[in-house]
């Protein structure tokens, strides 16, 4: 039945049972990760942002709340171009944060 | 000529004859494997270069003139040129006339191969000595060649920058051993051939020679224990040779015919890869070469060192060293035996996989193409000049100008061109992104693509195939519509350019004359120090994965400082990313040549 409102699905984060392990590895890989001020210019300048929402703003906040379904959705448009790197006002490489969270992303743990 | 031993052997040729078949044996199973480690499709084609006539006579050439002669050296620097083709010629020249002497006076011990390399310790002058007396004046002066070019090497150790290096690989212990080996195997031979010069006779050199060590040594005691000395030698080098930096020496002579033949780099540590890296004469051209190397702790990341690293089996070192480079070529540029280091990264990049593969399914050709209007003049702007809108405006605004009727590929901002994606070995994406481009071009209808980024250029180049279709730089187009006079430029005499040649477009596609002519039609160009082949990457590069915005800042400065060099009044380049990259910190201003073309036409 319709009811012209629907309930949104918890958005808790379980900071107990939180799987960061992405996430520290890419702080381990590239440091400079976390110094995102998530300033949004990233966003603005992506080229694949209208096919999949990717910002790489988003993406850092997401592996920090071990939302790691999201980031895969987010990357499968990514073309690699580095326009995310030269606008970057704190000069995170993320070009090499993409490419990490491509490589050692779990798809099992993703799933859950 | 006689002989003195009628077995026509003795013991101390062994270690020669051991370290021979040793070396041999060591390079037709290498020759082997990496035969069976290439593609079906490549085996054929290099098979069949062989034996056409035209890559045949091209590929011999190339050997005599790089292998022997080093004609690459010597356009580098003279002396270093001489030190190398003399020890390389004087040699081969050496075991050349060794075998004509056989072949000549002893022609029944052709067959015995360690004749050519100690015949005169087997023989003793006769009569008819003087048949030979030219071909001994040629052992002694081939002989004095080689040992010129080995002082000059030895003092290369001391004084490197005589030789037009200022920085040196630091030589791995087998390389060490390889090199006293390599040092002491002509000053033997010199003192072994004297010691024998009254038997088998001599000339200008080993004649006066042997007669001052006879005026103080007395007897013939010492001549045996120094051809023992040589020959140890000689079976030292050859011995330790496939371990060391002198495996070039063989490797070469397959990797020029390899690519004359045509064939590339599929995998980072087979097949034609392992022929490069075997090829790499260790010789740390590109250390001073690197952009890089600005920095001592990027120093070990040249190709140099890759090439080692791969034949240590280092692999954390390997995947340091792919990721890191900026991938400029100009490493390759400089190699005298052009061992591509960027496709050997590119290759070893490729070998990763990946749990997120992007995909493109989501890109609809039909709206792109909606947003498309008609026009000859098909304008990519690609992602960097989406990000330097002002590079985008002159490129209209001079379309305009000279009255083209052009459309724009992507005016909300389309796909990239697949370059970053390749550079960084992904193919699969890239290839996907390049299928999409290509569909939408060829159905665009238009007979020009227009680009004004060199990274899109060389692989809409490279990589697209677009029948009907010509590709151009925006730095080639202007140029040709200058010369066809539909662009009105003033040109101001007292505004001094300097010009930057991006790598891609450059070292990348060959192209520098029309940027350059581009640019001499607005204002005075200015040449920066190094130029053309030599220029220095702005180190804004989409090559490198791993080098952080704050280590690039050096390599920036030290291009700027270069194209500083003659007082410029301001830097152009034909590249959006140079142009960003400069623009961070350069005082003066960093100009596109559209911008400067816009700017001085009307």
């Amino acid at each position: 039945m319709e009811f012209g409102f629907k309930l949104s699905p918890s958005s808790a984060i379980e900071l107990d049972s939180l799987d960061l392990s992405l996430y520290e590895k890419v702080c381990d890989v590239e440091p400079t990760a976390k110094t995102c001020i998530s300033c949004g210019s990233c966003s603005a300048t992506c080229t694949a942002s209208e096919y999949s929402g990717m910002s790489i703003r988003k993406l850092l906040l997401d592996l920090q709340r071990g939302k790691n379904a999201e980031v895969e959705r987010m990357l499968s448009h990514c073309m690699l171009c580095g326009k995310c790197t030269m606008v970057c006002p704190r000069g995170i490489n993320t070009r090499r944060v993409i490419l990490t969270v491509c490589r050692f992303y779990d798809n099992v743990e993703g799933a859950v | 000529m006689t002989e003195r031993l009628v077995t026509g052997f003795h013991p101390f040729v062994i270690p020669f004859v051991a370290g021979m078949f040793f070396v041999l044996g060591y390079c037709l199973y290498g020759l082997v494997r990496i035969l069976v480690e290439l593609p079906n499709k490549d085996r054929q084609k290099f098979l069949l270069s062989l034996i056409t006539p035209k890559t045949a006579w091209k590929n011999i050439k190339d050997i005599f003139l790089n292998c022997l002669i080093h004609v690459k050296l010597w356009k580098r620097n003279k002396v270093l040129g001489f030190m190398h083709s003399s020890i390389a010629f004087g040699w081969f020249m050496l075991i050349l006339l060794g075998h004509i002497e056989v072949m000549l006076f002893l022609p029944e011990r052709t067959r015995f191969f360690y004749y050519p390399i100690f015949f005169n310790f087997f023989v003793a002058e006769g009569e008819s000595t003087i048949q030979g007396a030219v071909l001994f004046f040629l052992m002694d002066f081939f002989l004095l060649l080689v040992l010129c070019g080995i002082a000059l090497a030895m003092i290369k150790r001391f004084a490197s920058l005589w030789f037009g290096m200022r920085r040196t690989t630091n030589p791995s212990f087998l390389d060490t051993i390889g090199l006293y080996a390599l040092w002491a195997i002509f000053p033997l031979r010199l003192l072994s051939e004297s010691f024998t010069a009254h038997i088998s006779g001599g000339s200008f050199l080993t004649i006066p020679m042997n007669w001052l060590f006879r005026q103080f040594l007395g007897n013939d005691l010492n001549f045996l224990p120094t051809w023992w000395a040589y020959s140890i030698v000689l079976g030292i080098f050859m011995f330790i040779l496939p371990f060391t930096r002198y495996m070039h020496i063989p490797a070469e002579m397959l990797l020029i015919p390899l690519r004359n033949a045509g064939i590339r780099i599929v995998h980072p540590r087979k097949g034609f890869a392992r022929v490069q890296v075997y090829s790499c004469p260790g010789c740390g051209v590109c250390i001073d070469a690197c952009p890089m190397s600005v920095k001592k702790e990027n120093q070990k990341d040249c190709t140099v060192y890759l090439n080692r690293q791969i034949r240590r089996g280092n692999e954390k070192r390997i995947e340091e060293i792919s990721d890191k480079c900026l991938m400029c070529g100009k490493c390759t540029t400089v190699c005298q035996v052009q061992v591509d280091g960027p496709q050997i990264r590119q290759a070893q990049r490729a070998m990763r996989s990946y749990s997120i593969n992007p995909h493109y399914s989501k890109v609809s050709v039909d709206e792109h193409l909606s947003n498309i209007g008609n026009g000859k003049v098909l304008y990519f702007a690609g992602c960097m000049t989406h990000l330097t809108p002002g590079i985008r405006k002159s490129v209209a605004n001079i379309l305009d100008k000279a009255g083209i009727t052009w459309t724009m590929m992507d005016p909300d901002g389309g796909l990239c061109c697949g370059r970053p994606m390749l550079l960084a070995g992904r193919k699969e994406p890239a290839r996907e992104m390049i299928r999409i481009n290509t569909e939408i071009i060829r159905a665009s209808g238009c007979s020009i693509l227009l680009l004004s980024c060199p990274i899109c250029y060389r692989v809409f180049k490279e990589n697209y195939n677009l029948p009907g279709v010509l590709v151009m730089h925006h730095s080639v187009y202007f140029d040709k519509l200058i010369k066809a006079g539909k662009l009105n430029i003033e040109k101001n005499d007292s505004y001094r350019l300097a010009y930057h040649d991006p790598c891609e477009l450059g070292r990348g596609c060959n192209i520098y004359d029309e940027p350059r002519a581009v640019v001499a039609a607005a204002g005075t160009l200015v040449e920066a120090k190094a130029n053309r082949e030599a220029s220095i990457c702005c180190g804004g590069s989409l090559g490198s994965l791993s080098l952080s915005y704050e280590k690039r800042r050096d390599i920036t400065l030290n291009s700027i400082k270069n194209l500083r060099n003659d007082n410029p009044d301001a830097i152009v380049t034909a590249c959006p990313l140079c142009q960003s990259t400069f623009s961070n910190y350069s005082e003066i201003p960093v100009l596109d040549l559209a911008q400067v073309i816009d700017k001085e036409s009307n």
